[in-house]
């Protein structure tokens, strides 16, 4: 394979604040809360997740948006070459304005997990990809999303890289009393700021 | 909404994309394919600016940590020509009435870093009206809304990576950030790419316009190369005689380390 290591790239155009107004634009025509559909398979799950600032107070003009796999574990997109069936009733694209509350909720199945970047045939542990916008958040930020007890955690190479004492702040954590709910705060900056990671 | 009908088309459209290449399937597919280009830390702002009053609760301030990309980040969704209306590039038709203001064609074509067009991708744009006021409740401005612009339009790039818009030129509007700001006049622009790494949200302004030097959202991108190239350019080429004045605005989004081998055969 050829390296391109000596020719020159274009430079990229550089992102800006997707601004308070994006609602015309992107989540009122094209609301995607509902991630898997009627026949999608797999565990069902709901995720509540809410946006706080530095000084704790919700962000109600955020967007989220989710990407993720199937229940088996495979992504709908041509790059993935894995041999596991793709859902016919799952696409795996999520995307939502906050509200008042900074809250905004998704619903969809849990998925399975996929290669991971090591050496080996080491999977990750089951989590989402999700990329946070807002006024006031100068470029996209991304993060995951895993499930708190899930013993996959234990061996997930990304999680890994993250220090032990901030792992926690990628766990969506079960809600108490609704089998299937999950609760996912996501800290933009402050003592308790979510892990980004550099994509 | 996308509706279960859309969701199978595309469904059905990626999995025809994904057949054909048996010797490169398996449970390791995932670090066969090449990553895509990290970022340049020039080229973008950083997530705390302070002239830029709201990044100072909402930019994380931690340092972010070095995703290696896996199939998690060198995928991501795609979108058919399902979900798009055949009028919704042009936003000065998707009421009875005309819009008030200076009609303009927005086009350009959407290559990667390493020059590759980049086609069938969804480009979705939102932006204010001519007086300067988004058809948005949190926008309090007191400059007329316009009952023939919404402002929201989105189409795909072509095989050749060609968009066309055609809208009305969004007025400069006042905002809160500072004493007497300003934003310059911009469009937003929306990118997925071709996978979740390549997702881009920014904002393209007009050539030569006066209040660059005072907009903290423009310059919280440090590198005056870097601003320039969020600057659209004039074409005269682009301009429909006797109807719209041309804008010409290409995007480049990163793209992979490495040529995917299905692109040599």
């Amino acid at each position: 394979m050829k390296t391109r290591g000596k020719k020159t790239l274009l430079p990229p155009t550089p992102p800006q604040t997707i601004g308070p107004y994006f609602r015309i634009g992107l989540t009122a025509p094209r609301p995607l809360s509902r991630i898997a559909g009627p026949d999608t398979r797999g565990e069902r799950l709901k995720l509540v997740c809410t946006v706080l600032d530095g000084r704790n107070a919700p962000v109600d003009d955020a967007m989220i948006e989710i990407w993720q796999a199937n229940a088996e574990g495979k992504y709908n997109h041509p790059d993935d070459r894995q041999k596991k069936a793709l859902d016919p009733d799952f696409i795996g694209h999520g995307r939502m304005g906050t509200n008042s509350e900074g809250i905004c909720i998704f619903e969809t199945v849990k998925p399975g997990r996929v290669p991971g970047p090591g050496p080996g045939n080491t999977l990750q542990a089951p989590h989402l990809e999700v990329s946070v916008f807002a006024r006031g958040v100068l470029k996209r930020l991304a993060t995951r999303i895993y499930f708190a007890g899930d013993p996959a955690n234990n061996e997930d190479s990304v999680l890994a890289l993250v220090p032990k004492a901030r792992r926690a702040t990628l766990l969506a954590q079960p809600i108490e009393g609704e089998p299937g709910a999950w609760r996912f705060d996501l800290h933009l900056n402050g003592k308790k700021e979510t892990v980004f990671f550099d994509v | 909404m996308v509706s279960s009908s859309s969701r199978g088309k595309a469904s059905v459209r990626r999995t025809h994309r994904g057949e054909g290449h048996p010797a490169r399937d398996g449970e390791e597919s995932g670090r066969i394919l090449s990553p895509y280009h990290r970022h340049d830390p020039k080229n973008e702002p950083g997530n705390i600016y302070p002239p830029y009053k709201s990044s100072l609760a909402r930019g994380p301030r931690k340092p972010l940590i070095v995703l290696p990309h896996t199939l998690s980040e060198i995928t991501g969704p795609v979108f058919g020509h399902g979900e798009i209306g055949e009028m919704d590039n042009d936003l000065t038709r998707q009421h009875a009435g005309e819009p008030l203001g200076e009609r303009i064609t927005v086009s350009g074509k959407v290559l990667d870093d390493n020059g590759r067009t980049v086609s069938n991708t969804l480009i979705e744009i939102w932006q204010c009206n001519a007086a300067g006021r988004y058809a948005h409740m949190v926008d309090q401005h007191p400059a007329p809304l316009d009952p023939s612009f919404s402002g929201a339009g989105r189409t795909l790039t072509d095989a050749q990576g060609n968009y066309h818009f055609t809208t009305i030129k969004p007025g400069p509007y006042p905002w809160k950030n500072h004493p007497n700001a300003w934003r310059p006049a911009h469009i937003h622009f929306s990118l997925f790419g071709t996978a979740f790494a390549t997702r881009l949200i920014t904002q393209m302004y007009f050539p030569g316009d006066p209040l660059f030097p005072f907009d903290p959202i423009f310059n919280s991108v440090r590198d005056p190369k870097a601003r320039e190239r969020m600057i659209s350019k004039f074409d005269l080429a682009l301009t429909r005689p006797d109807w719209s004045l041309g804008f010409r605005f290409d995007i480049v989004l990163r793209g992979r380390e490495e040529t995917p081998f299905e692109n040599k055969r």
